[in-house]
């Protein structure tokens, strides 16, 4: 059997990852390092189903740490690094958990240009995968969370991965980043969920990350193949209802959301209506997650 | 050289070895050939038996070969841009490095990444210049008073220029050296010497004796070393391209006779065929104008041989970051002379950011 973070004990966590803790996540693995212990504990409690690797060629080589420096005496600061490189500015100490969850998806978004890469949560159910492109303040983390806490499988909360061979979508099945109201209501819908520490004040308020379902971590391997778009809106009162959105529409949303869209140049406007074809596109509004999670039911019935 | 990167120089020398890297080999090299910004570069050399290489490694350098396709698309439509807002200027306009490799399709342009784009000009056209840009969207990074002195009486540029829409970089040179340097060049003959450039109305490019040269000259006055290396391939690129025309080689160090430029033409050679194994005929060495004693050029190896590796932690040995510095205070050294670099540097050290 492959060995899995969760099987570590406390002290070889942290032994490992001062040198190094090499994690697979989707087709990634990163090689992170910390002398942190709140990231610690973080990998801990979110990333327990993830595999570990040995040796080889690793994607990603991160760090988050301490800034050192008189910075050590006064407000402590904590930083990111890929390699040598320090792409964001210094955060207080407190964060470095998210910060290093920010810092991944910033090498996968930068570096990633072998897929074409949407600004989306993605999720799938009876083999058919759905889309969430999301502005912020929509509640698509929100749903993500309750989606994935209710069946479905996760495939990514902020990066939805197309592969340029065959368009089906690749898992990463990373942590759902969750984001002030909605971290307690989470916790209140779903009293199993593992949900790791609230780290208050960041650039996005107060964050939290839910822990992937185990079968999720379990299936990263297996690609879906996309069924819709649905473009979530939550608004207080409403009735939740799906209704159809122009693909037109669809189109232009996914290819200026994208991370990479332009880049790929023709292969990425290829990749995009293939996409689009492929997909049935939707407006949904709703108020009460529970609707939500009925209709989103019967999208894959 | 460090032997730690002996992999990553053996994959620029002999692509095909690439083949044969085991994982843990990778796991440098792409780091290596990414922080020195040649991964796209192991990216064009690998494309043609790339189901040989790990799927994972591939797909990094896949991803980097991508990102310098996109480049070089957008260089196109960034100098067809160029070229109407620049249509009533006269005399050439000529594209020099990742401009020129791009727009005339040259064998250094094979998965190379690039920063800004740079054109050489008349001196006398460069008011005239400046104004057609400013009107097309182009405007100048802010600069206090001293900065626009040092760039216009001492610099052999405008300061570098960026368009208010599209955020290319764009610097307009009117010579290939400062105007303060110790080594004086004539950069009228470069301009003369250009040819128009198919599909690019308003642009020309240098002959080839000329990109070799420029490129070297950059090269070897340069104080900031990151993108040696990457220079350095351009240059083995070039010379592989041209040196197979026998005539080539005596007419290049003719040219570096007249345009004064025989020491860095010498050092080009030199570590171009040392790190890359460029075949640079024994002659051409010999015959080189300005070449430095042999203690001289010893000394020289103890500065380049670690700078060319400075761009990743896993190649830097002990002598990198003094002979780092040395360099960068040679680069001022040959910018200008003493009475104008002593204040220069001071008011650099004392001035808290920026340029």
């Amino acid at each position: 059997m492959a060995l899995t973070l969760g099987l570590l004990s406390a002290r070889d966590l942290r032994r490992r990852l001062a040198l190094g803790l090499d994690l697979r996540t989707g087709p990634f693995r990163f090689l992170i390092r910390s002398r942190r212990e709140d990231v610690a504990r973080g990998l801990e409690r979110l990333y327990p189903d993830f595999p570990l690797e040995v040796d080889g060629f690793r994607d990603f080589h991160v760090r988050v740490d301490a800034v050192a420096g008189l910075r050590r005496c006064y407000k402590p600061q904590c930083n990111f690094w890929h390699d040598e490189h320090a792409p964001f500015k210094p955060l207080p100490l407190n964060h470095a958990f998210p910060l290093l969850e920010w810092g991944m998806n910033w090498c996968i978004a930068g570096y990633a240009q072998h897929y074409l890469m949407l600004h989306a949560a993605v999720l799938e159910r009876r083999g058919r995968a759905v889309i969430l492109p999301g502005d912020p303040g929509a509640g698509k983390s929100t749903l993500t969370a309750a989606l994935a806490l209710s069946g479905w499988r996760l495939l990514s909360d902020e990066i939805t991965l197309i592969d340029r061979e065959d368009g089906h979508i690749v898992p990463l099945a990373r942590p759902i980043s969750l984001k002030n109201q909605s971290i307690a209501l989470i916790r209140e819908a779903f009293p199993e969920a593992v949900i790791g520490d609230t780290a208050l004040d960041t650039h996005k308020g107060s964050v939290a990350h839910l822990r992937p379902p185990p079968i999720s971590v379990a299936r990263m391997g297996e690609k879906a193949r996309p069924a819709h778009i649905v473009f979530p809106r939550w608004r207080a009162e409403a009735t939740a209802r799906l209704t159809r959105h122009s693909k037109a529409d669809a189109f232009i949303h996914a290819a200026t959301h994208g991370f990479n869209y332009s880049l790929l140049g023709r292969l990425g406007f290829e990749l995009n209506a293939a996409l689009i074809d492929a997909c049935a596109c939707w407006d949904f509004e709703y108020s009460r997650l529970e609707d939500a999670l009925a209709a989103f039911e019967e999208l894959v019935a | 050289m460090n032997p730690a990167c002996a992999a990553f120089l053996l994959a620029l020398r002999e692509p095909r070895a690439m083949a044969g890297f085991d994982a843990r080999t990778w796991d440098k090299v792409v780091r290596q050939a990414r922080a020195a910004g040649l991964l796209g570069r192991l990216g064009a050399r690998a494309a043609g038996f790339h189901e040989r290489l790990p799927p994972a490694v591939w797909r990094h350098l896949e991803a980097a070969l991508t990102l310098a396709e996109q480049q070089c698309r957008a260089v196109h439509w960034e100098l067809a841009q160029l070229s109407r807002d620049l249509e009533g200027i006269a005399g050439p306009v000529v594209l020099l490095k990742g401009a020129a490799y791009a727009a005339a399709d040259l064998p250094p342009a094979a998965g190379r990444l690039f920063t800004d784009i740079d054109l050489l000009l008349p001196r006398a056209q460069l008011d005239a210049t400046e104004a057609a840009l400013m009107l097309g969207g182009w405007i100048s990074s802010p600069h206090d008073a001293y900065d626009l002195r040092y760039f216009r009486e001492w610099m052999h540029e405008l300061p570098p220029m960026q368009h208010i829409r599209r955020q290319t970089w764009l610097d307009v040179h009117h010579n290939l050296l400062p105007e303060s340097a110790r080594r004086r060049t004539r950069p009228g003959l470069i301009l003369a010497a250009s040819t128009p450039l198919p599909g690019f109305p308003r642009f020309s490019i240098p002959a080839p004796v000329d990109l070799v040269l420029h490129s070297a000259t950059h090269l070897f006055h340069e104080g900031e070393w990151q993108h040696g290396l990457r220079d350095l391939v351009d240059l083995d690129a070039l010379l592989r391209a041209y040196g197979g025309e026998p005539a080539f080689w005596g007419r290049l160090l003719e040219r570096a006779r007249t345009l004064n430029l025989g020491r860095p033409l010498y050092y080009a050679l030199r570590y171009a065929r040392r790190l890359l194994h460029t075949p640079v005929p024994e002659e051409a060495i010999a015959n080189c104008p300005e070449r430095p004693s042999s203690l001289s050029a010893a000394v020289m190896d103890v500065l380049f041989l670690p700078a060319f590796a400075c761009a990743h932690a896993e190649c830097r040995g002990l002598l990198t970051r003094p002979a780092a510095f040395v360099l960068y205070v040679r680069s001022h050294w040959l910018r200008m002379p003493l009475h104008l670099l002593l204040p220069h540097l001071l008011r650099k050290a004392l001035k808290p950011e920026g340029k």
